[in-house]
């Protein structure tokens, strides 16, 4: 015992320190740019374009992500500033333009007029100025002051698509910033990454596991949420804000500064060459520590909840999917050069499933892209509402899906923190049914673009649309705010408030589904532990204590209500839909026909 | 509009209320000097545990009152006044009634040990118990626990959870076993004695040992010996908490007499919960004052209807009762007594390999209909329990049925099939086929 004891106390140990090592690895990258790199990322001809802006970084050793991403990023733009002023169209040209039309009347050709020198600049501006005013063709105009206005318009447009054209995008700086980055790395990391994995990866996880396992016999299998509300973790304390920061951080730099966290990218890159062939990118990384959470946390959650077979069976599924359907299998159809597919997630969780380029991504891969169509649309049509009105969402959210995965394992420490108010669950329901609609008009606009073409709904861009849904929804709520608040208001943030695909189900579930939490007669106390642990904040016990079924479109199933339940009053069951949604009762008192 | 008040927060005092409330546009007040709102006292372990907070245990929302004109007043009634219909409360405001509604509760026993009364000796059923608790916890290595009842076992837990050494006295020979059966009252001792606890059987304390401070140091026991312990728990059962209302004008004896309506010997006067005493007790298995939550409930629900024009004698159905002793939990259906009858009562026991699960099944000997169910570390639904009992299910029918009294959660083993050859083996001229039951639908 007192051995076990021991093993218990330094699996923390070294769990901190491995995951102390992880952390600082953040800060260890070493670069120094080269020729090669530059050559290699951008290819040849975008190289020439920055080549001489480069050369001064090419002395230095930099020792700081942040020094050298700063100073690579400036030289993009410096090539920019160029790159503009060399393309760039004077204003006084709408002058010259305007000056050989004829009664205020545009015609393309006094754009060749005004525009006659050869050279890669003036044959270059022309052909542009001709795209940008094809729908001028023989327009009048009141006066010559509008003509001219007009032209400007255009001269004005054409400048501003100069670094699109002919340098770097915004999101082109970012994406070569983080290749250059990534292969810049001289550090420990980027010669010995399998060394880094073993030490920052491995042993954080031994140790994990060294903490967890004595539980096994130093611990009576049961509920044993001890000290969870003095826990500086688990109950907003000083440690749950640092976790919290973390996970926010680390969000923010994966969705939007990922060329700033290349160290742990190029840790896990020989693992990604090994499964896909591939190097690793950010989402590699992401989906192996998320997998690595699921797992490491699923252990802890089968020890803990040993006494129930529903808690540990339900776990193995979460982890087998995330594992095998989210990790696995969809780099290993990359290495078979099929689509990247995660076959058990959905739309409208899996809000790009209708973006074009995954249906052209999926309609060129043959027999197999086409049942991976047909498969997602499935999933969503039949397997919903059949699956939920057998089981209820739980066969969905508490056992198969990722979220659902990390919330039930990773985030099985703060299940507690959820808002149970009635306030809570207002918002909650306009909040999540707002998400779905929102969901539903953005595919909707999508799929539009994809059959017509047409970018353009009712005045709106489909693509201004469906960005707004990456970034606030996809990004901002589903990561940032769906788990890092784990550590602030408990473990199904997202799931409560923002999944479409939770609230889809929910209505299955509310409406027809043979799936309900039975209580049992008039056996409650109302000691509160159900409506306390229930990550979802449903006020389990305000049914309960009236012997009422719990029937909510928000239950996840997750069965924790009925695991720490004291009293055996509260049971997940499949049942006829007669009598489902009961009348408040409470049996035991003959003295009159007691509804509660 | 009456004015009706309520003295006591509890479950008895609030079921009272939102019944009332839910049948009559009254004014409703309650009275309590423990809590501000009505929490639930079966909690308090808890919240001394690190499993919730004081808030996760109040049932009910703080809005919940002024939204249901049930106004709450936090202060403590000094007497009564049952001539002019008026209470005399601590802030020294007199408050006047139409209708008054005792839900007063309990306190713990104290048998008249001498040093009973010295810091950190004491019981655990207020508020404020826990607090003390919580306030001595911290200089507490040992306590010893006197006392083998369901508070008791409570309050082990709670020190264990702190690293507190605890040592059961229990009179008894074995751990409740006034009201469990041999078996399952042997499964708690063995189950208590694997957590590291010290259970001592047939064993009592006759003196608390003072540190010299006016704090308990040790206690003495009857057989000899002296135990360290910074913290004496006194979980030796609970009687009415009737002090107040001794020498008035209210009839009270063990606890507030009352009759089937709940009336006391004073007009509009009422009595429910854990204080009322019947005069006869209200069924034949029952007794004239019940201390259990349950019970409380039902007399505030029985007792609104009374109050608010529908007089109705309370009356208990089929009993029932559930427990938790550390990780075993604990359900009974009907009538379980502690000595099996073998002359009136036929019984089934089956247990688990591993000692900690059993399930106990009792007939009426003559009749062969179901009497009592005694569950430990299984759960059995509740309805189809009362149903078996109240409709006197002959033996053979309970056996064939009794798959669907099972309660537990999907993918638990379910034993059922082991009391069935039980049942087979027993009588083998009339045995029961088993069918077996596939699919995932």
């Amino acid at each position: 015992m007192a051995a076990l004891k021991l093993i218990h106390k330094l699996g923390i140990i070294i769990f901190i320190i491995g995951f102390g090592i992880f952390l600082s690895m953040f800060f260890m990258g070493k670069f120094q740019i080269s020729d090669t790199t530059l050559k290699e990322v951008l290819g040849e001809n975008r190289h020439e374009l920055v080549r001489k802006n480069f050369t001064q970084l090419k002395e230095k050793t930099y020792t700081s992500q942040f020094s050298f991403i700063n100073d690579v990023k400036e030289q993009f733009e410096a090539s920019n500033e160029e790159v503009k002023s060399k393309f760039s169209i004077e204003k006084e040209l709408a002058q010259k333009i305007a000056g050989f039309g004829k009664d205020n009347t545009f015609q393309q050709n006094d754009i060749e007029k005004a525009v006659q020198k050869e050279g890669e600049v003036s044959s270059w501006q022309r052909e542009q100025l001709l795209d940008y005013t094809g729908w001028m063709q023989d327009k009048s105009y009141e006066t010559e002051e509008e003509l001219i206005a007009q032209l400007e318009k255009v001269i004005q447009d054409v400048n501003n698509g100069i670094v699109g054209n002919k340098g770097f995008s915004e999101s082109a700086i970012n994406n070569y910033t983080f290749e250059i980055a990534k292969y810049s790395d001289i550090s420990s990391v980027a010669k010995n990454p399998w060394l880094w994995l073993l030490i920052a990866i491995l042993i954080p996880i031994i140790g994990a596991v060294m903490y967890l396992l004595p539980r096994l016999k130093t611990q009576h299998a049961g509920i044993k949420n001890d000290g969870i509300f003095h826990s500086a973790l688990k109950n907003r304390g000083w440690i749950g804000i640092l976790l919290g920061t973390f996970l926010i951080s680390f969000y923010v730099f994966l969705y939007w500064y990922p060329e700033y966290m290349t160290s742990w990218v190029l840790m896990v890159d020989p693992l990604s060459i090994l499964i896909s062939g591939n190097p690793a990118s950010r989402w590699f990384l992401y989906g192996f520590l998320y997998t690595l959470a699921i797992l490491t946390m699923g252990i802890r959650m089968i020890i803990k909840y040993r006494h129930s077979p529903y808690q540990m069976i339900r776990t193995v599924s979460v982890m087998f999917f995330q594992l095998a359907f989210a990790f696995l299998i969809p780099e290993i159809l990359v290495r078979l050069n099929q689509p990247y597919m995660d076959l058990k997630n959905m739309w409208p969780l899996d809000y790009t499933f209708f973006f074009e380029y995954r249906l052209d991504e999926m309609l060129e891969a043959g027999t197999l892209g086409v049942f991976m169509l047909g498969w997602g649309i499935a999933l969503f049509v039949i397997g919903v509402p059949l699956f939920t009105y057998l089981y209820g969402k739980r066969w969905y959210c508490s056992w198969v899906c990722g979220c659902g995965g990390l919330a039930e394992t990773l985030g099985d420490p703060y299940r507690q923190l959820s808002d149970k108010s009635l306030g809570a669950w207002k918002i909650e329901r306009w909040l999540i049914h707002s998400v779905l609609v929102f969901a539903v008009v953005m595919t909707a606009a999508v799929l539009y673009t994809y059959f017509t073409g047409s970018s353009s709904i009712v005045g709106i861009n489909s693509y201004n649309i469906r960005s707004a849904y990456g970034f606030g929804i996809g990004s901002v709520f589903a990561g940032v705010i769906g788990t890092g608040f784990y550590p602030f208001m408990g473990n199904r943030v997202w799931c409560r408030f923002g999944c479409p695909l939770a609230a889809y189900l929910g209505l299955v579930q509310r409406f027809k589904s043979k799936f309900r939490i039975t209580t049992n007669g008039a056996q409650c106390i109302s000691c509160g532990n159900c409506s306390t642990y229930c990550e979802m904040g449903i006020d389990v016990r305000w049914y309960a204590q009236r012997g009422q079924n719990i029937i909510r479109s928000s239950c996840v199933g997750c069965g924790v209500c009925s695991s720490v339940c004291p009293r055996g009053v509260l049971n997940l069951e499949n049942r006829d839909e007669s009598g489902r949604f009961n009348q408040p009762s409470l049996i035991g008192n003959d003295s009159f026909g007691v509804k509660s | 509009m009456r004015n009706i008040v309520i003295i006591g927060n509890g479950i008895s005092g609030i079921t009272a209320a939102r019944h009332i409330r839910k049948h009559s546009d009254d004014a409703i007040t309650v009275i309590s000097a423990e809590t501000d709102h009505f929490f639930s006292r079966t909690a308090l372990m808890y919240i001394y545990m690190g499993h919730m907070k004081y808030e996760n245990t109040k049932p009910y929302e703080d809005f919940f009152w002024e939204k249901n004109r049930i106004t709450l007043k936090r202060d403590y009634v000094e007497n009564i006044d049952f001539k002019n219909k008026s209470l005399h409360l601590d802030s020294s405001e007199n408050l006047e009634y139409d209708v008054l509604i005792l839900a007063v509760g309990s306190k713990s026993n104290r048998f008249g040990w001498p040093g009973q009364d010295l810091e950190a000796v004491q019981g655990l059923y207020s508020y404020q118990d826990l607090e003390g608790m919580e306030k001595y916890s911290l200089s507490t290595q040992k306590a010893v626990i006197v006392g083998g009842g369901l508070i008791g076992i409570e309050m082990g837990e709670m020190f264990h959870t702190r690293k507190i050494d605890v040592t059961f006295v229990v009179r008894e020979n074995s751990f409740w076993n006034n009201v469990l059966p041999p078996e399952e009252s042997e499964m708690v001792n063995r189950h208590i004695r694997k957590h590291g606890f010290t259970l001592l059987l047939g064993s009592e304390i006759t003196e608390i040992v003072d540190d010299g401070k006016g704090r308990a140091k040790a206690v003495q026991l009857k057989e000899g010996g002296e135990l360290e312990a910074q913290f004496v728990g006194l979980t030796v059962g609970v009687s009415p908490n009737i002090d107040f209302l001794k020498n008035t004008d209210l009839e009270i004896n063990k606890g507030i007499k009352v009759n089937e309506y709940f009336e006391t010997n004073q007009p509009d006067v009422y009595a429910i919960g854990d204080c009322a005493e019947f005069e006869k007790a209200p069924a034949e298995d029952r007794r004239p004052i019940e201390q259990v939550w349950y019970t409380g409930r039902m007399h505030g629900e029985t007792l609104a209807q009374t109050v608010c024009g529908n007089k109705t004698a309370y009356q208990p159905g089929i009993w029932f009762n559930s427990a938790k002793f550390l990780d075993i939990e604990y359900q009974t259906y009907g009538q379980v007594t502690n000595q099996p009858d073998e002359a009136t009562e036929e019984y089934f026991y089956w247990e688990h390999e591993e000692g900690e699960k059993s399930i106990r099944l009792i007939f009426h000997k003559e009749a062969k209909t179901l009497k009592g169910v005694n569950l430990m570390g299984i759960r059995y639904r509740h309805e189809v329990c009362d149903k078996m009992i109240r409709d006197r299910w002959p033996m053979k029918k309970v056996f064939q049925n009794i798959k669907e009294a099972n309660f537990d959660p999907e993918f638990f083993k379910r034993y059922e099939g082991e009391l069935v050859e039980m049942y087979n083996e027993r009588y083998p001229e009339d045995q029961i086929k088993t069918k077996k039951r596939f699919g995932i639908f």
